[in-house]
């Protein structure tokens, strides 16, 4: 009897564990397939040449991916440097103020900004940022790289605030304590005690937000528009990586597909990398205390 | 002259009366010990001698406290309590190094308050590793994280990161409470060594380390001072019936 329901207990524990490993791998599969079909489509179009050229003009066979490599740089940049300061220093009130009264209302703006849909933020962009440039700089209408870094870095802030706020609330208070016992101001405290210690923390964020950000589409197109002509001027429209891929996908010439895909190539394997590096660097620097 | 004393001192935590009128003087270079069962407010007036009781929310304080005669609860501006917080400086419970190095722990509040660099600052380190007696365990491994070292060795570093701005007093909360019996007698004849030096005010529930270490001794029950002597007379021939029910363990 005691044998019998041993075996029904140990038939259902394996049958259990079948299924959980099938559903798992059922989960990982499509994205397998994904990864190798970008992959099987887009390396064949790797080569030197993809990553020194522009577009040519229509009609012509060739170029690469340069127009597109410094745009979606300098945009990449420009978010950062804009989202960067703004998030840390709100992660650090935030975790610092847990109770206040505007920490309750940043903290909900903050998953506001993150569920909103990023067609929107791009029309967000162009409200706010596209307009004031092209009146100030009283050159028309003028989509630019400033702008559409400028509406990515607001894609940035939710992340980076976010993992800045978990991240400083995990410093134990008995190290803030000891910087404050020995006659260091607060200020001083944050920035030579807490922050250091978030480190880990404040550049996995960062990374990850960047990596978010690297492929968005929608918002760029009503910023940056898109620009068949090299261009590393920030007050000027820009090609980048993703607006490339919608472009030449879009268009009737197999040559431009092959473009394409080898861009979606290269765009995932920077995001995977990120994300790698994300994972086996930059988490090891988190201290244990 | 006294080196602290305190008049009419009254703490509240929002509407919980931590601190009932107490009253007392720390002697200059003589180590006090406070003691009382858990809850009854040490750990408060310590913090409240520099004022680290701040931070905390719904904190009121009330009564005269003198520091070298001056009325340190009377301090408004941050310079001066951060001043103060370096005269009167503190060990806590969990020994709390930063996560640098071992000399960059040391180095720290010097290096913030601009005390000292370079040649100096590296002697300053030196002094104040050798003033704990870590000195020959590390002078080769100064590069070495500070959470590499053991607790014992983490609290000795901590005492030298807080004599290194060169405070007049410690306060120590229950220092040794995370030590084992040999760490703990090594920190008490450390503590012997820095009387010389500096004022030491420490909180302890282990009586016998009171007994052994220290000059005076206040014993404190829910928030009053109900005791305040010199060590060797509490021990032997307390005045109140709780103080001597508490030393001799029958309290509660
Ligand atoms: N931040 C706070 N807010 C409210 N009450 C507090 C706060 N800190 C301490 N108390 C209360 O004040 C009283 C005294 O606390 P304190 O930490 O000074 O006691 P203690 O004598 O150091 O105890 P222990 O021996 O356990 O360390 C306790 O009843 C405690 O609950
Ligand atoms: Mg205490």
């Amino acid at each position: 009897m005691r044998d019998a329901n041993l075996v029904i207990r140990n038939g259902v524990n394996v049958g259990f564990k079948a299924v959980i490993i099938v559903f798992s791998v059922a989960a990982v599969l499509p994205l397998a397939f994904i990864l190798g079909f970008i992959a099987f489509q887009g390396i064949s179009a790797l080569n030197l040449d993809f990553f020194i050229h522009g577009s040519k003009p229509t009609g012509e066979v060739g170029g690469g991916i340069l127009n597109a490599l410094v745009g979606s740089g300098l945009l990449i940049l420009i978010a950062s440097l804009a989202a960067v300061p703004v998030s840390v220093v709100t992660g650090v009130y935030l975790a610092e103020n847990r109770t206040s009264k505007l920490a309750f209302f940043v903290r909900w703006a903050v998953d506001l900004i993150q569920g909103m849909p990023s067609i929107v933020l791009g029309l967000i962009g162009y409200a706010w940022f596209v307009l004031p440039i092209a009146r100030a700089t009283g050159s028309g209408v003028t989509f630019s790289i400033l702008a559409g870094g400028l509406t990515l870095a607001l894609m940035m802030l939710p992340i980076i605030i976010k993992s800045t706020e978990e991240t400083v609330r995990l410093i134990p208070v008995s190290l803030k304590e000891a910087s404050i016992a020995l006659g260091v101001p607060y200020w001083r405290t944050i920035l030579s005690v807490v922050l250091p210690a978030s480190l880990s923390g404040i550049v996995s964020g960062v990374l990850i937000a960047v990596g978010r950000i690297a492929g968005e589409t929608a918002p760029l197109l009503f910023t940056v528009f898109g620009n068949y002509y090299f261009n590393a001027d920030i007050l000027k429209p820009s090609d980048a990586m993703p607006l490339l891929i919608f472009n030449y996908t879009m268009s009737p010439y197999d040559d431009l597909h092959r473009i394409a895909w080898g861009a979606a190539f290269v765009l995932v394997a920077f995001i995977l990398i990120l994300n790698i590096f994300v994972r086996l660097v930059v988490r090891r620097w988190k201290i244990r205390f | 002259m006294k080196k602290i004393t305190a008049a009419g001192l009254n703490l509240h935590y929002g509407t919980f009366h931590a601190l009932i009128d107490v009253s007392l003087g720390i002697e200059p270079n003589k180590i006090t010990a406070m003691i009382g069962p858990s809850g009854c407010g040490k750990s408060t007036l310590l913090r409240v001698f520099n004022r680290m009781n701040d931070a905390i929310e719904g904190v009121r304080v009330a009564g005269n406290v003198e520091l070298d005669g001056e009325n340190i609860l009377a301090y408004r501006d941050d310079e001066a309590i951060d001043i103060l917080r370096r005269k009167v400086g503190m060990v806590f419970q969990r020994p709390n190094p930063f996560p640098l190095s071992v000399f960059e722990n040391v180095a720290f509040g010097m290096r913030i308050h601009k005390l000292a660099r370079g040649r100096e600052l590296e002697d300053r380190v030196a002094e104040s590793l050798k003033a704990v007696l870590l000195w020959d365990a590390l002078k080769d491994k100064l590069k070495r994280s500070a959470l590499s070292l053991t607790l014992e060795q983490r609290q000795r570093l901590c005492i030298a990161r807080l004599i290194a701005v060169t405070p007049d007093v410690i306060l120590l909360d229950e220092p040794c409470s995370s030590l084992d019996p040999v760490a703990t007698l090594k920190i008490e004849e450390l503590m012997l060594e820095l009387k010389k030096r500096y004022t030491i005010i420490i909180v302890t529930h282990n009586m016998a380390q009171a007994a052994r270490v220290s000059d005076e001794t206040g014993f404190m029950l829910l928030g009053r001072l109900v005791e305040f002597g010199e060590t060797s007379r509490i021990f032997t021939a307390p005045q109140a019936k709780e103080t001597e029910e508490y030393i001799t363990g029958r309290y509660g």
